[in-house]
């Protein structure tokens, strides 16, 4: 047995469970009298809702199929050989879940290494290779073509990508070495950096032949006979392929720089895997592959014994499979139909409430409000909002004439809610309000209805109390802005029974957010700890630390904004009043900031002013500022905001607000956007030690989201 | 309103390789809707001055219209090749002469003035949708003896059809079958088939059935070159206890698909399309249904009684073998010698195989590549027999003619 193959075997021994993926071996007659020609399906023998992946024992398998056509290609038996994927999928890359068992650095290293010894193998054999890209192509996927002589890619793929740093790892199976090599390095950084932080964003077909990846391509129709019949041009010389020269010069070291300026903008050095992947980008310019892949498996190996990756593993599973199978949402069959919504309310947010629900139940959407001018208002807005897909193609003139006809606006609540099957409220943050206007509701809406808030604050269960029917009471809380952000956290009152939850779920789910459940408990879990966040760099700006130093403290953590630019971005208003009714609920933990209430009070917007491009203290909100004498270090500051937020999870979690840590960590990752390397945030807790110090205990099991020990 | 009646050419056609029916065959994991698909496509790659947007009609043939051979054929599978959705579709349904009738059926409409420009095929494919699949015969039939019960199991009509010419004898046939193979493996060797075949890509799980994974047909799969009578001699006749019709003499199962491009010669012209044939007339006809192979001869008579011809103006034959019986008896109807060289140059579906409903436009691909061969030919016909006792005959004129030299 080769050495490849031994370490593979070895590697297989650690992930019995793998999902196994064949490499099949088929011969046929190409076209044109070109010869006889090799193709290897990669298909893990499932349909393409199960992508093909690659694990060990599928690197195994591939290594065999290399055997077989090696000595066929020796022999002069065949011209070529290529390899392609079961219907709908290329391949996706390695297996995460064999990942996440490895516990040692050198299992680690010998994924890395497995990969590219059979990778390379392509690039070694005595006749050219070809990469068909027929479907959904990933991390690993990308990469054993990247080591053909020639790719082809279908029209139809939805979704092609190096998504590795986006989770935590580089492109370790030749990505970072290979990609750059072949298309530049600009262009390189763009789909192996840029593209993985902005959202882990996926190329289309066109967008892959357009960058260089691809030689040719072909419709989706005849996807593999079209790049059957190009292979034997390209064999009988009758297609030459040619390739732009790539810029070594001082191109490709700006490329490097302007990733780095990337990575920075987006994490802020505080995940090491876009800073790895442009290292070895950065010394691919030389073009030795060999040196490349060394790197490739160095780099491979840290990370996956470093918690961020393994954190970011937590993350996209979280995002994947908890967050469509809310823990603690009652059976789905329970949900009442909901054919008729109403929003009381049309401001701004009940306007955007009213377009959410518009666009994704496409059922009729009534506003009200107190008068005509506000209504007319509301219902503009959904219009023009309408008109602005159409005009940039998201929708065609019958779907925004249908959607236009949907949206209604009244004065007259029994009017407009008397067949509703789902009202919401977006009214004015005070309990005496809504529970007035829950009255009016329940007066004309049928008894059936869903009476939803969308308060950030108060308690659901006492707006419902006064109420004949508390049991359809729901809390519906969106996160700004509303079209973008995942989480609604849905919040069961005292006396909420489980048909109107379920069917608070399933509307969630039509309109596409990410639901969890939530105890109506004050501020629910985003605010509050944000909150007590918020205030904690407050409390020591108020004691006496510079403002740039309790700013600073945090950047470690690679937060999508400073805490300060967050709050500007929330309105110090409303800060201020999210912080006031957390004081109120638990005095000892949450202060109000006389500060940011002086801050308030002077009108001002946000601490800071952007006249040099970059954010400076206001000079009027620095004078405004009463600060005591205590300074501390950033390391001080840190360790105090992480230990206020490790105490306030645990209670909240000895509360019972949700069910477990992970829904606090979903909450904050979609509804916050904190990052896939903190895991959210009690992987970090677990693996800075906070979580141990500050409650005796981890938040997460070791292996959760961490190193298995 | 003043008509004028139209010529009719026959631009192009193209077709799969045909494989054979069952667990083992080539196409037996691939949608029989792919296969026409794929041929419509390579159609209209081949012939670029055919604006897709100028296209009338797509009619499909299939006999057995369910499932992936349902739905509406003609206008799914155009939607499926990315033709505009301003072109429409249908299904045709003549069993054996499908693609056939979807040829004569839209050339009546061009002549008529209807259409310009149209796609006709077929498909069949027997593995996923075997003969007989689904369906329910009126009791009548048999009750009231309008047919014999032989007349639903084509294997038997052709028995029978050896029952009515006693000189037409198992070794005839066996003889026929043997040169059909010989010439259509001649064919492939002169590279004359190739030329008009898409290739397909097939994918295999079942390892019983050979390499598993994605592969490329460029050939048709029920080829058997090398065929000698004493291999012939020793096949069962499962239609009959010492019969005469066995698998060797006759068709089999098969899975494929064709299409055309059918146009009024203006149009081509205009549009710089080739004009391959030109149609003189057709004619369809009935005859019992239990001597179903004896269709082509009143077919035949019927057409070229319309077009005004005799059996001695036809220079090319393309005759689908069914079976080899109902070849024989149509050569012997016309006095024609059993290994005639006007007949069936190419082979026939003894060797290529017959798809049902897709067959018909084989024949006239193979006639029009004749047709440019031999410009001393004037007139060609393609003729097939029909399930429940019918027959197809379209007449064909050579554009390439020359006068005779």
């Amino acid at each position: 047995m080769s050495t490849t193959a031994e370490l593979l075997k070895g590697a297989a021994e650690l992930f019995p469970d793998e999902v196994v993926t064949s490499a099949h071996v088929r011969h046929l007659d190409l076209p044109s009298g070109a010869g006889r020609f090799a193709l290897i399906t990669l298909d893990n023998g499932l349909d393409h809702t199960k992508p093909t992946t690659f694990g060990p024992a599928s690197l195994a398998n591939l290594n065999a199929a290399i055997d077989q056509v090696e000595k066929e290609a020796a022999a002069g038996e065949i011209v070529g050989v290529g390899v392609t994927g079961k219907p709908f999928i290329f391949a996706v890359g390695a297996d995460l879940k064999g990942v996440e068992l490895l516990k040692k650095h050198e299992h680690a290293l010998a994924i890395g290494k497995g990969g590219h010894e059979v990778f390379k193998r392509l690039a070694g054999l005595a006749v050219p290779t070809f990469a068909y890209y027929n479907g959904a192509a990933m991390g690993g996927g990308v990469e054993v073509g990247l080591h053909c002589s020639y790719r082809t890619v279908s029209k139809a793929i939805p979704a092609f990508s190096l998504p590795e740093v986006f989770l935590g790892l580089v492109p370790g199976w030749g990505g970072c070495t290979l990609l750059p090599n072949l298309i530049g390095a600009e262009k390189a950084v763009s789909v192996i950096i840029e593209n993985s932080l902005n959202q882990n964003k996926q190329l289309k077909g066109r967008q892959v032949f357009d960058l260089g990846i691809a030689d040719a391509l072909f419709e989706g129709a005849d996807f593999l006979e079209q790049s059957l019949i190009w292979t034997a041009n390209v064999l009988k010389g009758d297609i030459e392929v040619e390739r732009p020269v790539i810029d070594r010069g001082e191109a490709w070291d700006q490329a490097v720089a302007k990733g780095r300026f990337i990575a920075d903008g987006k994490v802020h050095g505080a995940a090491p895997a876009a800073y790895r992947a442009l290292d070895i980008i950065a010394a691919a310019k030389n073009g030795d592959l060999q040196q490349g892949y060394d790197a490739e498996d160095q780099a491979l190996a840290d990370l996956i014994m470093g918690g961020e990756l393994r954190a970011g593993i937590y993350a996209f599973n979280l995002v994947q499979k908890r967050g469509k199978r809310p823990a603690g949402a009652p059976d789905k069959s329970l949900a009442r139909p909901v054919t008729k919504v109403g929003v009381v309310g049309a401001g701004l947010m009940a306007s955007q409430l009213a377009l959410l629900f518009l666009r994704r139940l496409e059922v009729p959407v009534v506003l009200t409000d107190i008068d005509q001018e506000r209504v007319d208002k509301g219902v503009g807005y959904v219009h023009s909002e309408i008109d602005k897909l159409l005009g940039k193609g998201r929708i065609g003139q019958d779907k925004a004439n249908r959607l236009k006809a949907l949206v209604t606006g009244v004065l007259d609540k029994a009017e407009g809610f008397s067949d509703a099957d789902f009202v919401i409220e977006a009214v004015f943050e005070e309990i005496g309000v809504k529970q007035q206007v829950f009255a009016e509701v329940e007066a004309v809406a049928p008894a059936h209805a869903i009476l939803a808030t969308n308060t950030s604050s108060l308690s659901v269960t006492e707006m419902a109390s006064k109420l004949k029917n508390p049991e359809r009471v729901v809390g519906f809380h969106f996160f700004n802005p509303v079209a973008i952000l995942p989480l609604l956290e849905i919040v069961r009152g005292e006396q909420t029974d489980d048909a109107s939850l379920a069917t608070a779920f399933a509307v969630a789910k039509k309109l596409k957010k990410t639901a969890v459940l939530v105890k109506d408990a004050p501020a629910f879990v985003v605010n509050r700890i944000l909150t007590r966040f918020m205030g904690e760099i407050q409390n020591v700006i108020d004691e006496g630390t510079p403002v740039e130093v309790a700013e600073k403290a945090v950047e470690p953590l690679g937060l999508p904004m400073s805490p300060l630019v967050l709050l500007e971005l929330v309105g110090p208003a409303i800060g201020l009043h999210v912080s006031e009714t957390l004081n109120r609920a638990f005095p000892n933990r949450f202060k109000v900031s006389p500060n940011l209430a002086a801050v308030v009070k002077a009108g001002k917007r946000g601490f800071y002013v952007y006249d040099s491009g970059k954010p400076e203290l206001d000079p009027e909100v620095a004078a405004l500022l009463r600060q005591g004498d205590v300074v501390l270090t950033e390391e001080q500051v840190r360790a105090r905001v992480l230990d206020a937020v490790a105490q306030e999870i645990g209670l909240m979690l000895d509360e019972g607000v949700v069910a477990e840590a992970q829904d606090i960590d979903l909450c904050l990752i979609t509804g916050a956007g904190w990052p896939f390397h903190l895991g959210g945030i009690t992987p970090y807790l677990d693996r800075e030690g906070v979580s141990e110090r500050v409650n005796g205990k981890r938040f997460l099991a070791p292996g959760v989201a961490s190193v298995p020990a | 309103m003043p008509r004028t009646v139209r010529d009719v050419v026959f631009v192009d056609g193209v077709r799969t390789p045909f494989g054979k029916a069952g667990p083992k065959g080539i196409y037996h994991e691939t949608r029989a809707d792919d296969l026409v698909v794929k041929a419509i496509r390579e159609l209209l790659r081949r012939n670029p001055g055919l604006d897709p947007k100028k296209i009338d009609e797509v009619a499909v043939a299939a006999t057995t219209q369910i499932g992936d051979q349902g739905l509406t054929l003609g206008r799914t599978a155009g939607i499926l090749a990315g033709l505009p959705t301003s072109v429409p579709g249908y299904s045709i349904d003549r069993m054996c002469a499908g693609a056939l009738t979807a040829v004569t059926t839209t050339a009546g409409s061009i002549a008529f003035g209807a259409y310009d420009a149209v796609i006709a095929g077929g498909v069949e494919h027997m593995g996923r949708h075997p003969m007989g699949e689904g369906v329910d015969p009126n009791p009548r039939f048999v009750s009231e003896k309008l047919v014999d019960e032989s007349a639903l199991f084509m294997g038997m009509t052709a028995e029978n059809l050896h029952d009515r010419y006693p000189q037409i004898t198992k070794l005839r046939a066996d003889e026929y079958a043997v040169r059909s193979q010989e010439k259509a493996a001649k064919a492939y060797a002169d590279g004359k088939i190739q030329q008009d075949l898409v290739p397909i890509s097939v994918r295999r799980t079942n390892p019983d059935a050979g390499e598993t994974g994605w592969g490329l047909v460029t050939a048709d799969e029920p080829m058997r070159p090398g065929t000698t009578l004493e291999n012939l001699a020793g096949l069962k006749t499962p239609f009959r206890v010492h019969g005469r019709v066995t698998a060797g003499n006759a068709a089999g199962l098969n899975d494929g698909a064709t299409a055309s491009i059918i146009a009024s010669e203006d149009f081509a012209r205009e549009n710089g399309l080739p004009v391959r044939m030109r149609l003189v007339s057709y004619a369809f006809a009935g005859v019992e249904p239990e001597v179903m192979g004896y269709g082509p001869i009143p077919a035949t008579e019927k057409a070229l009684a319309k077009a005004g011809l005799g059996i001695g103006d036809i220079g090319l034959f393309e005759i689908n073998e069914a079976f080899a019986v109902q070849v024989l008896a149509f050569l012997d109807h016309y006095g024609i010698a059993d290994d005639d060289e006007r007949v069936n140059q190419y082979g026939g579906a003894i060797a290529f195989g017959h798809p049902l409903a897709s067959s018909g436009v084989r024949l006239m691909t193979q006639l029009a590549r004749q047709f440019e061969e031999q410009p001393n030919v004037r007139y060609g016909l393609t003729t097939m027999c029909v399930g429940f006792g019918m027959g197809a005959t379209v007449v064909w004129e050579n554009p390439h003619f020359e006068g005779d030299k």
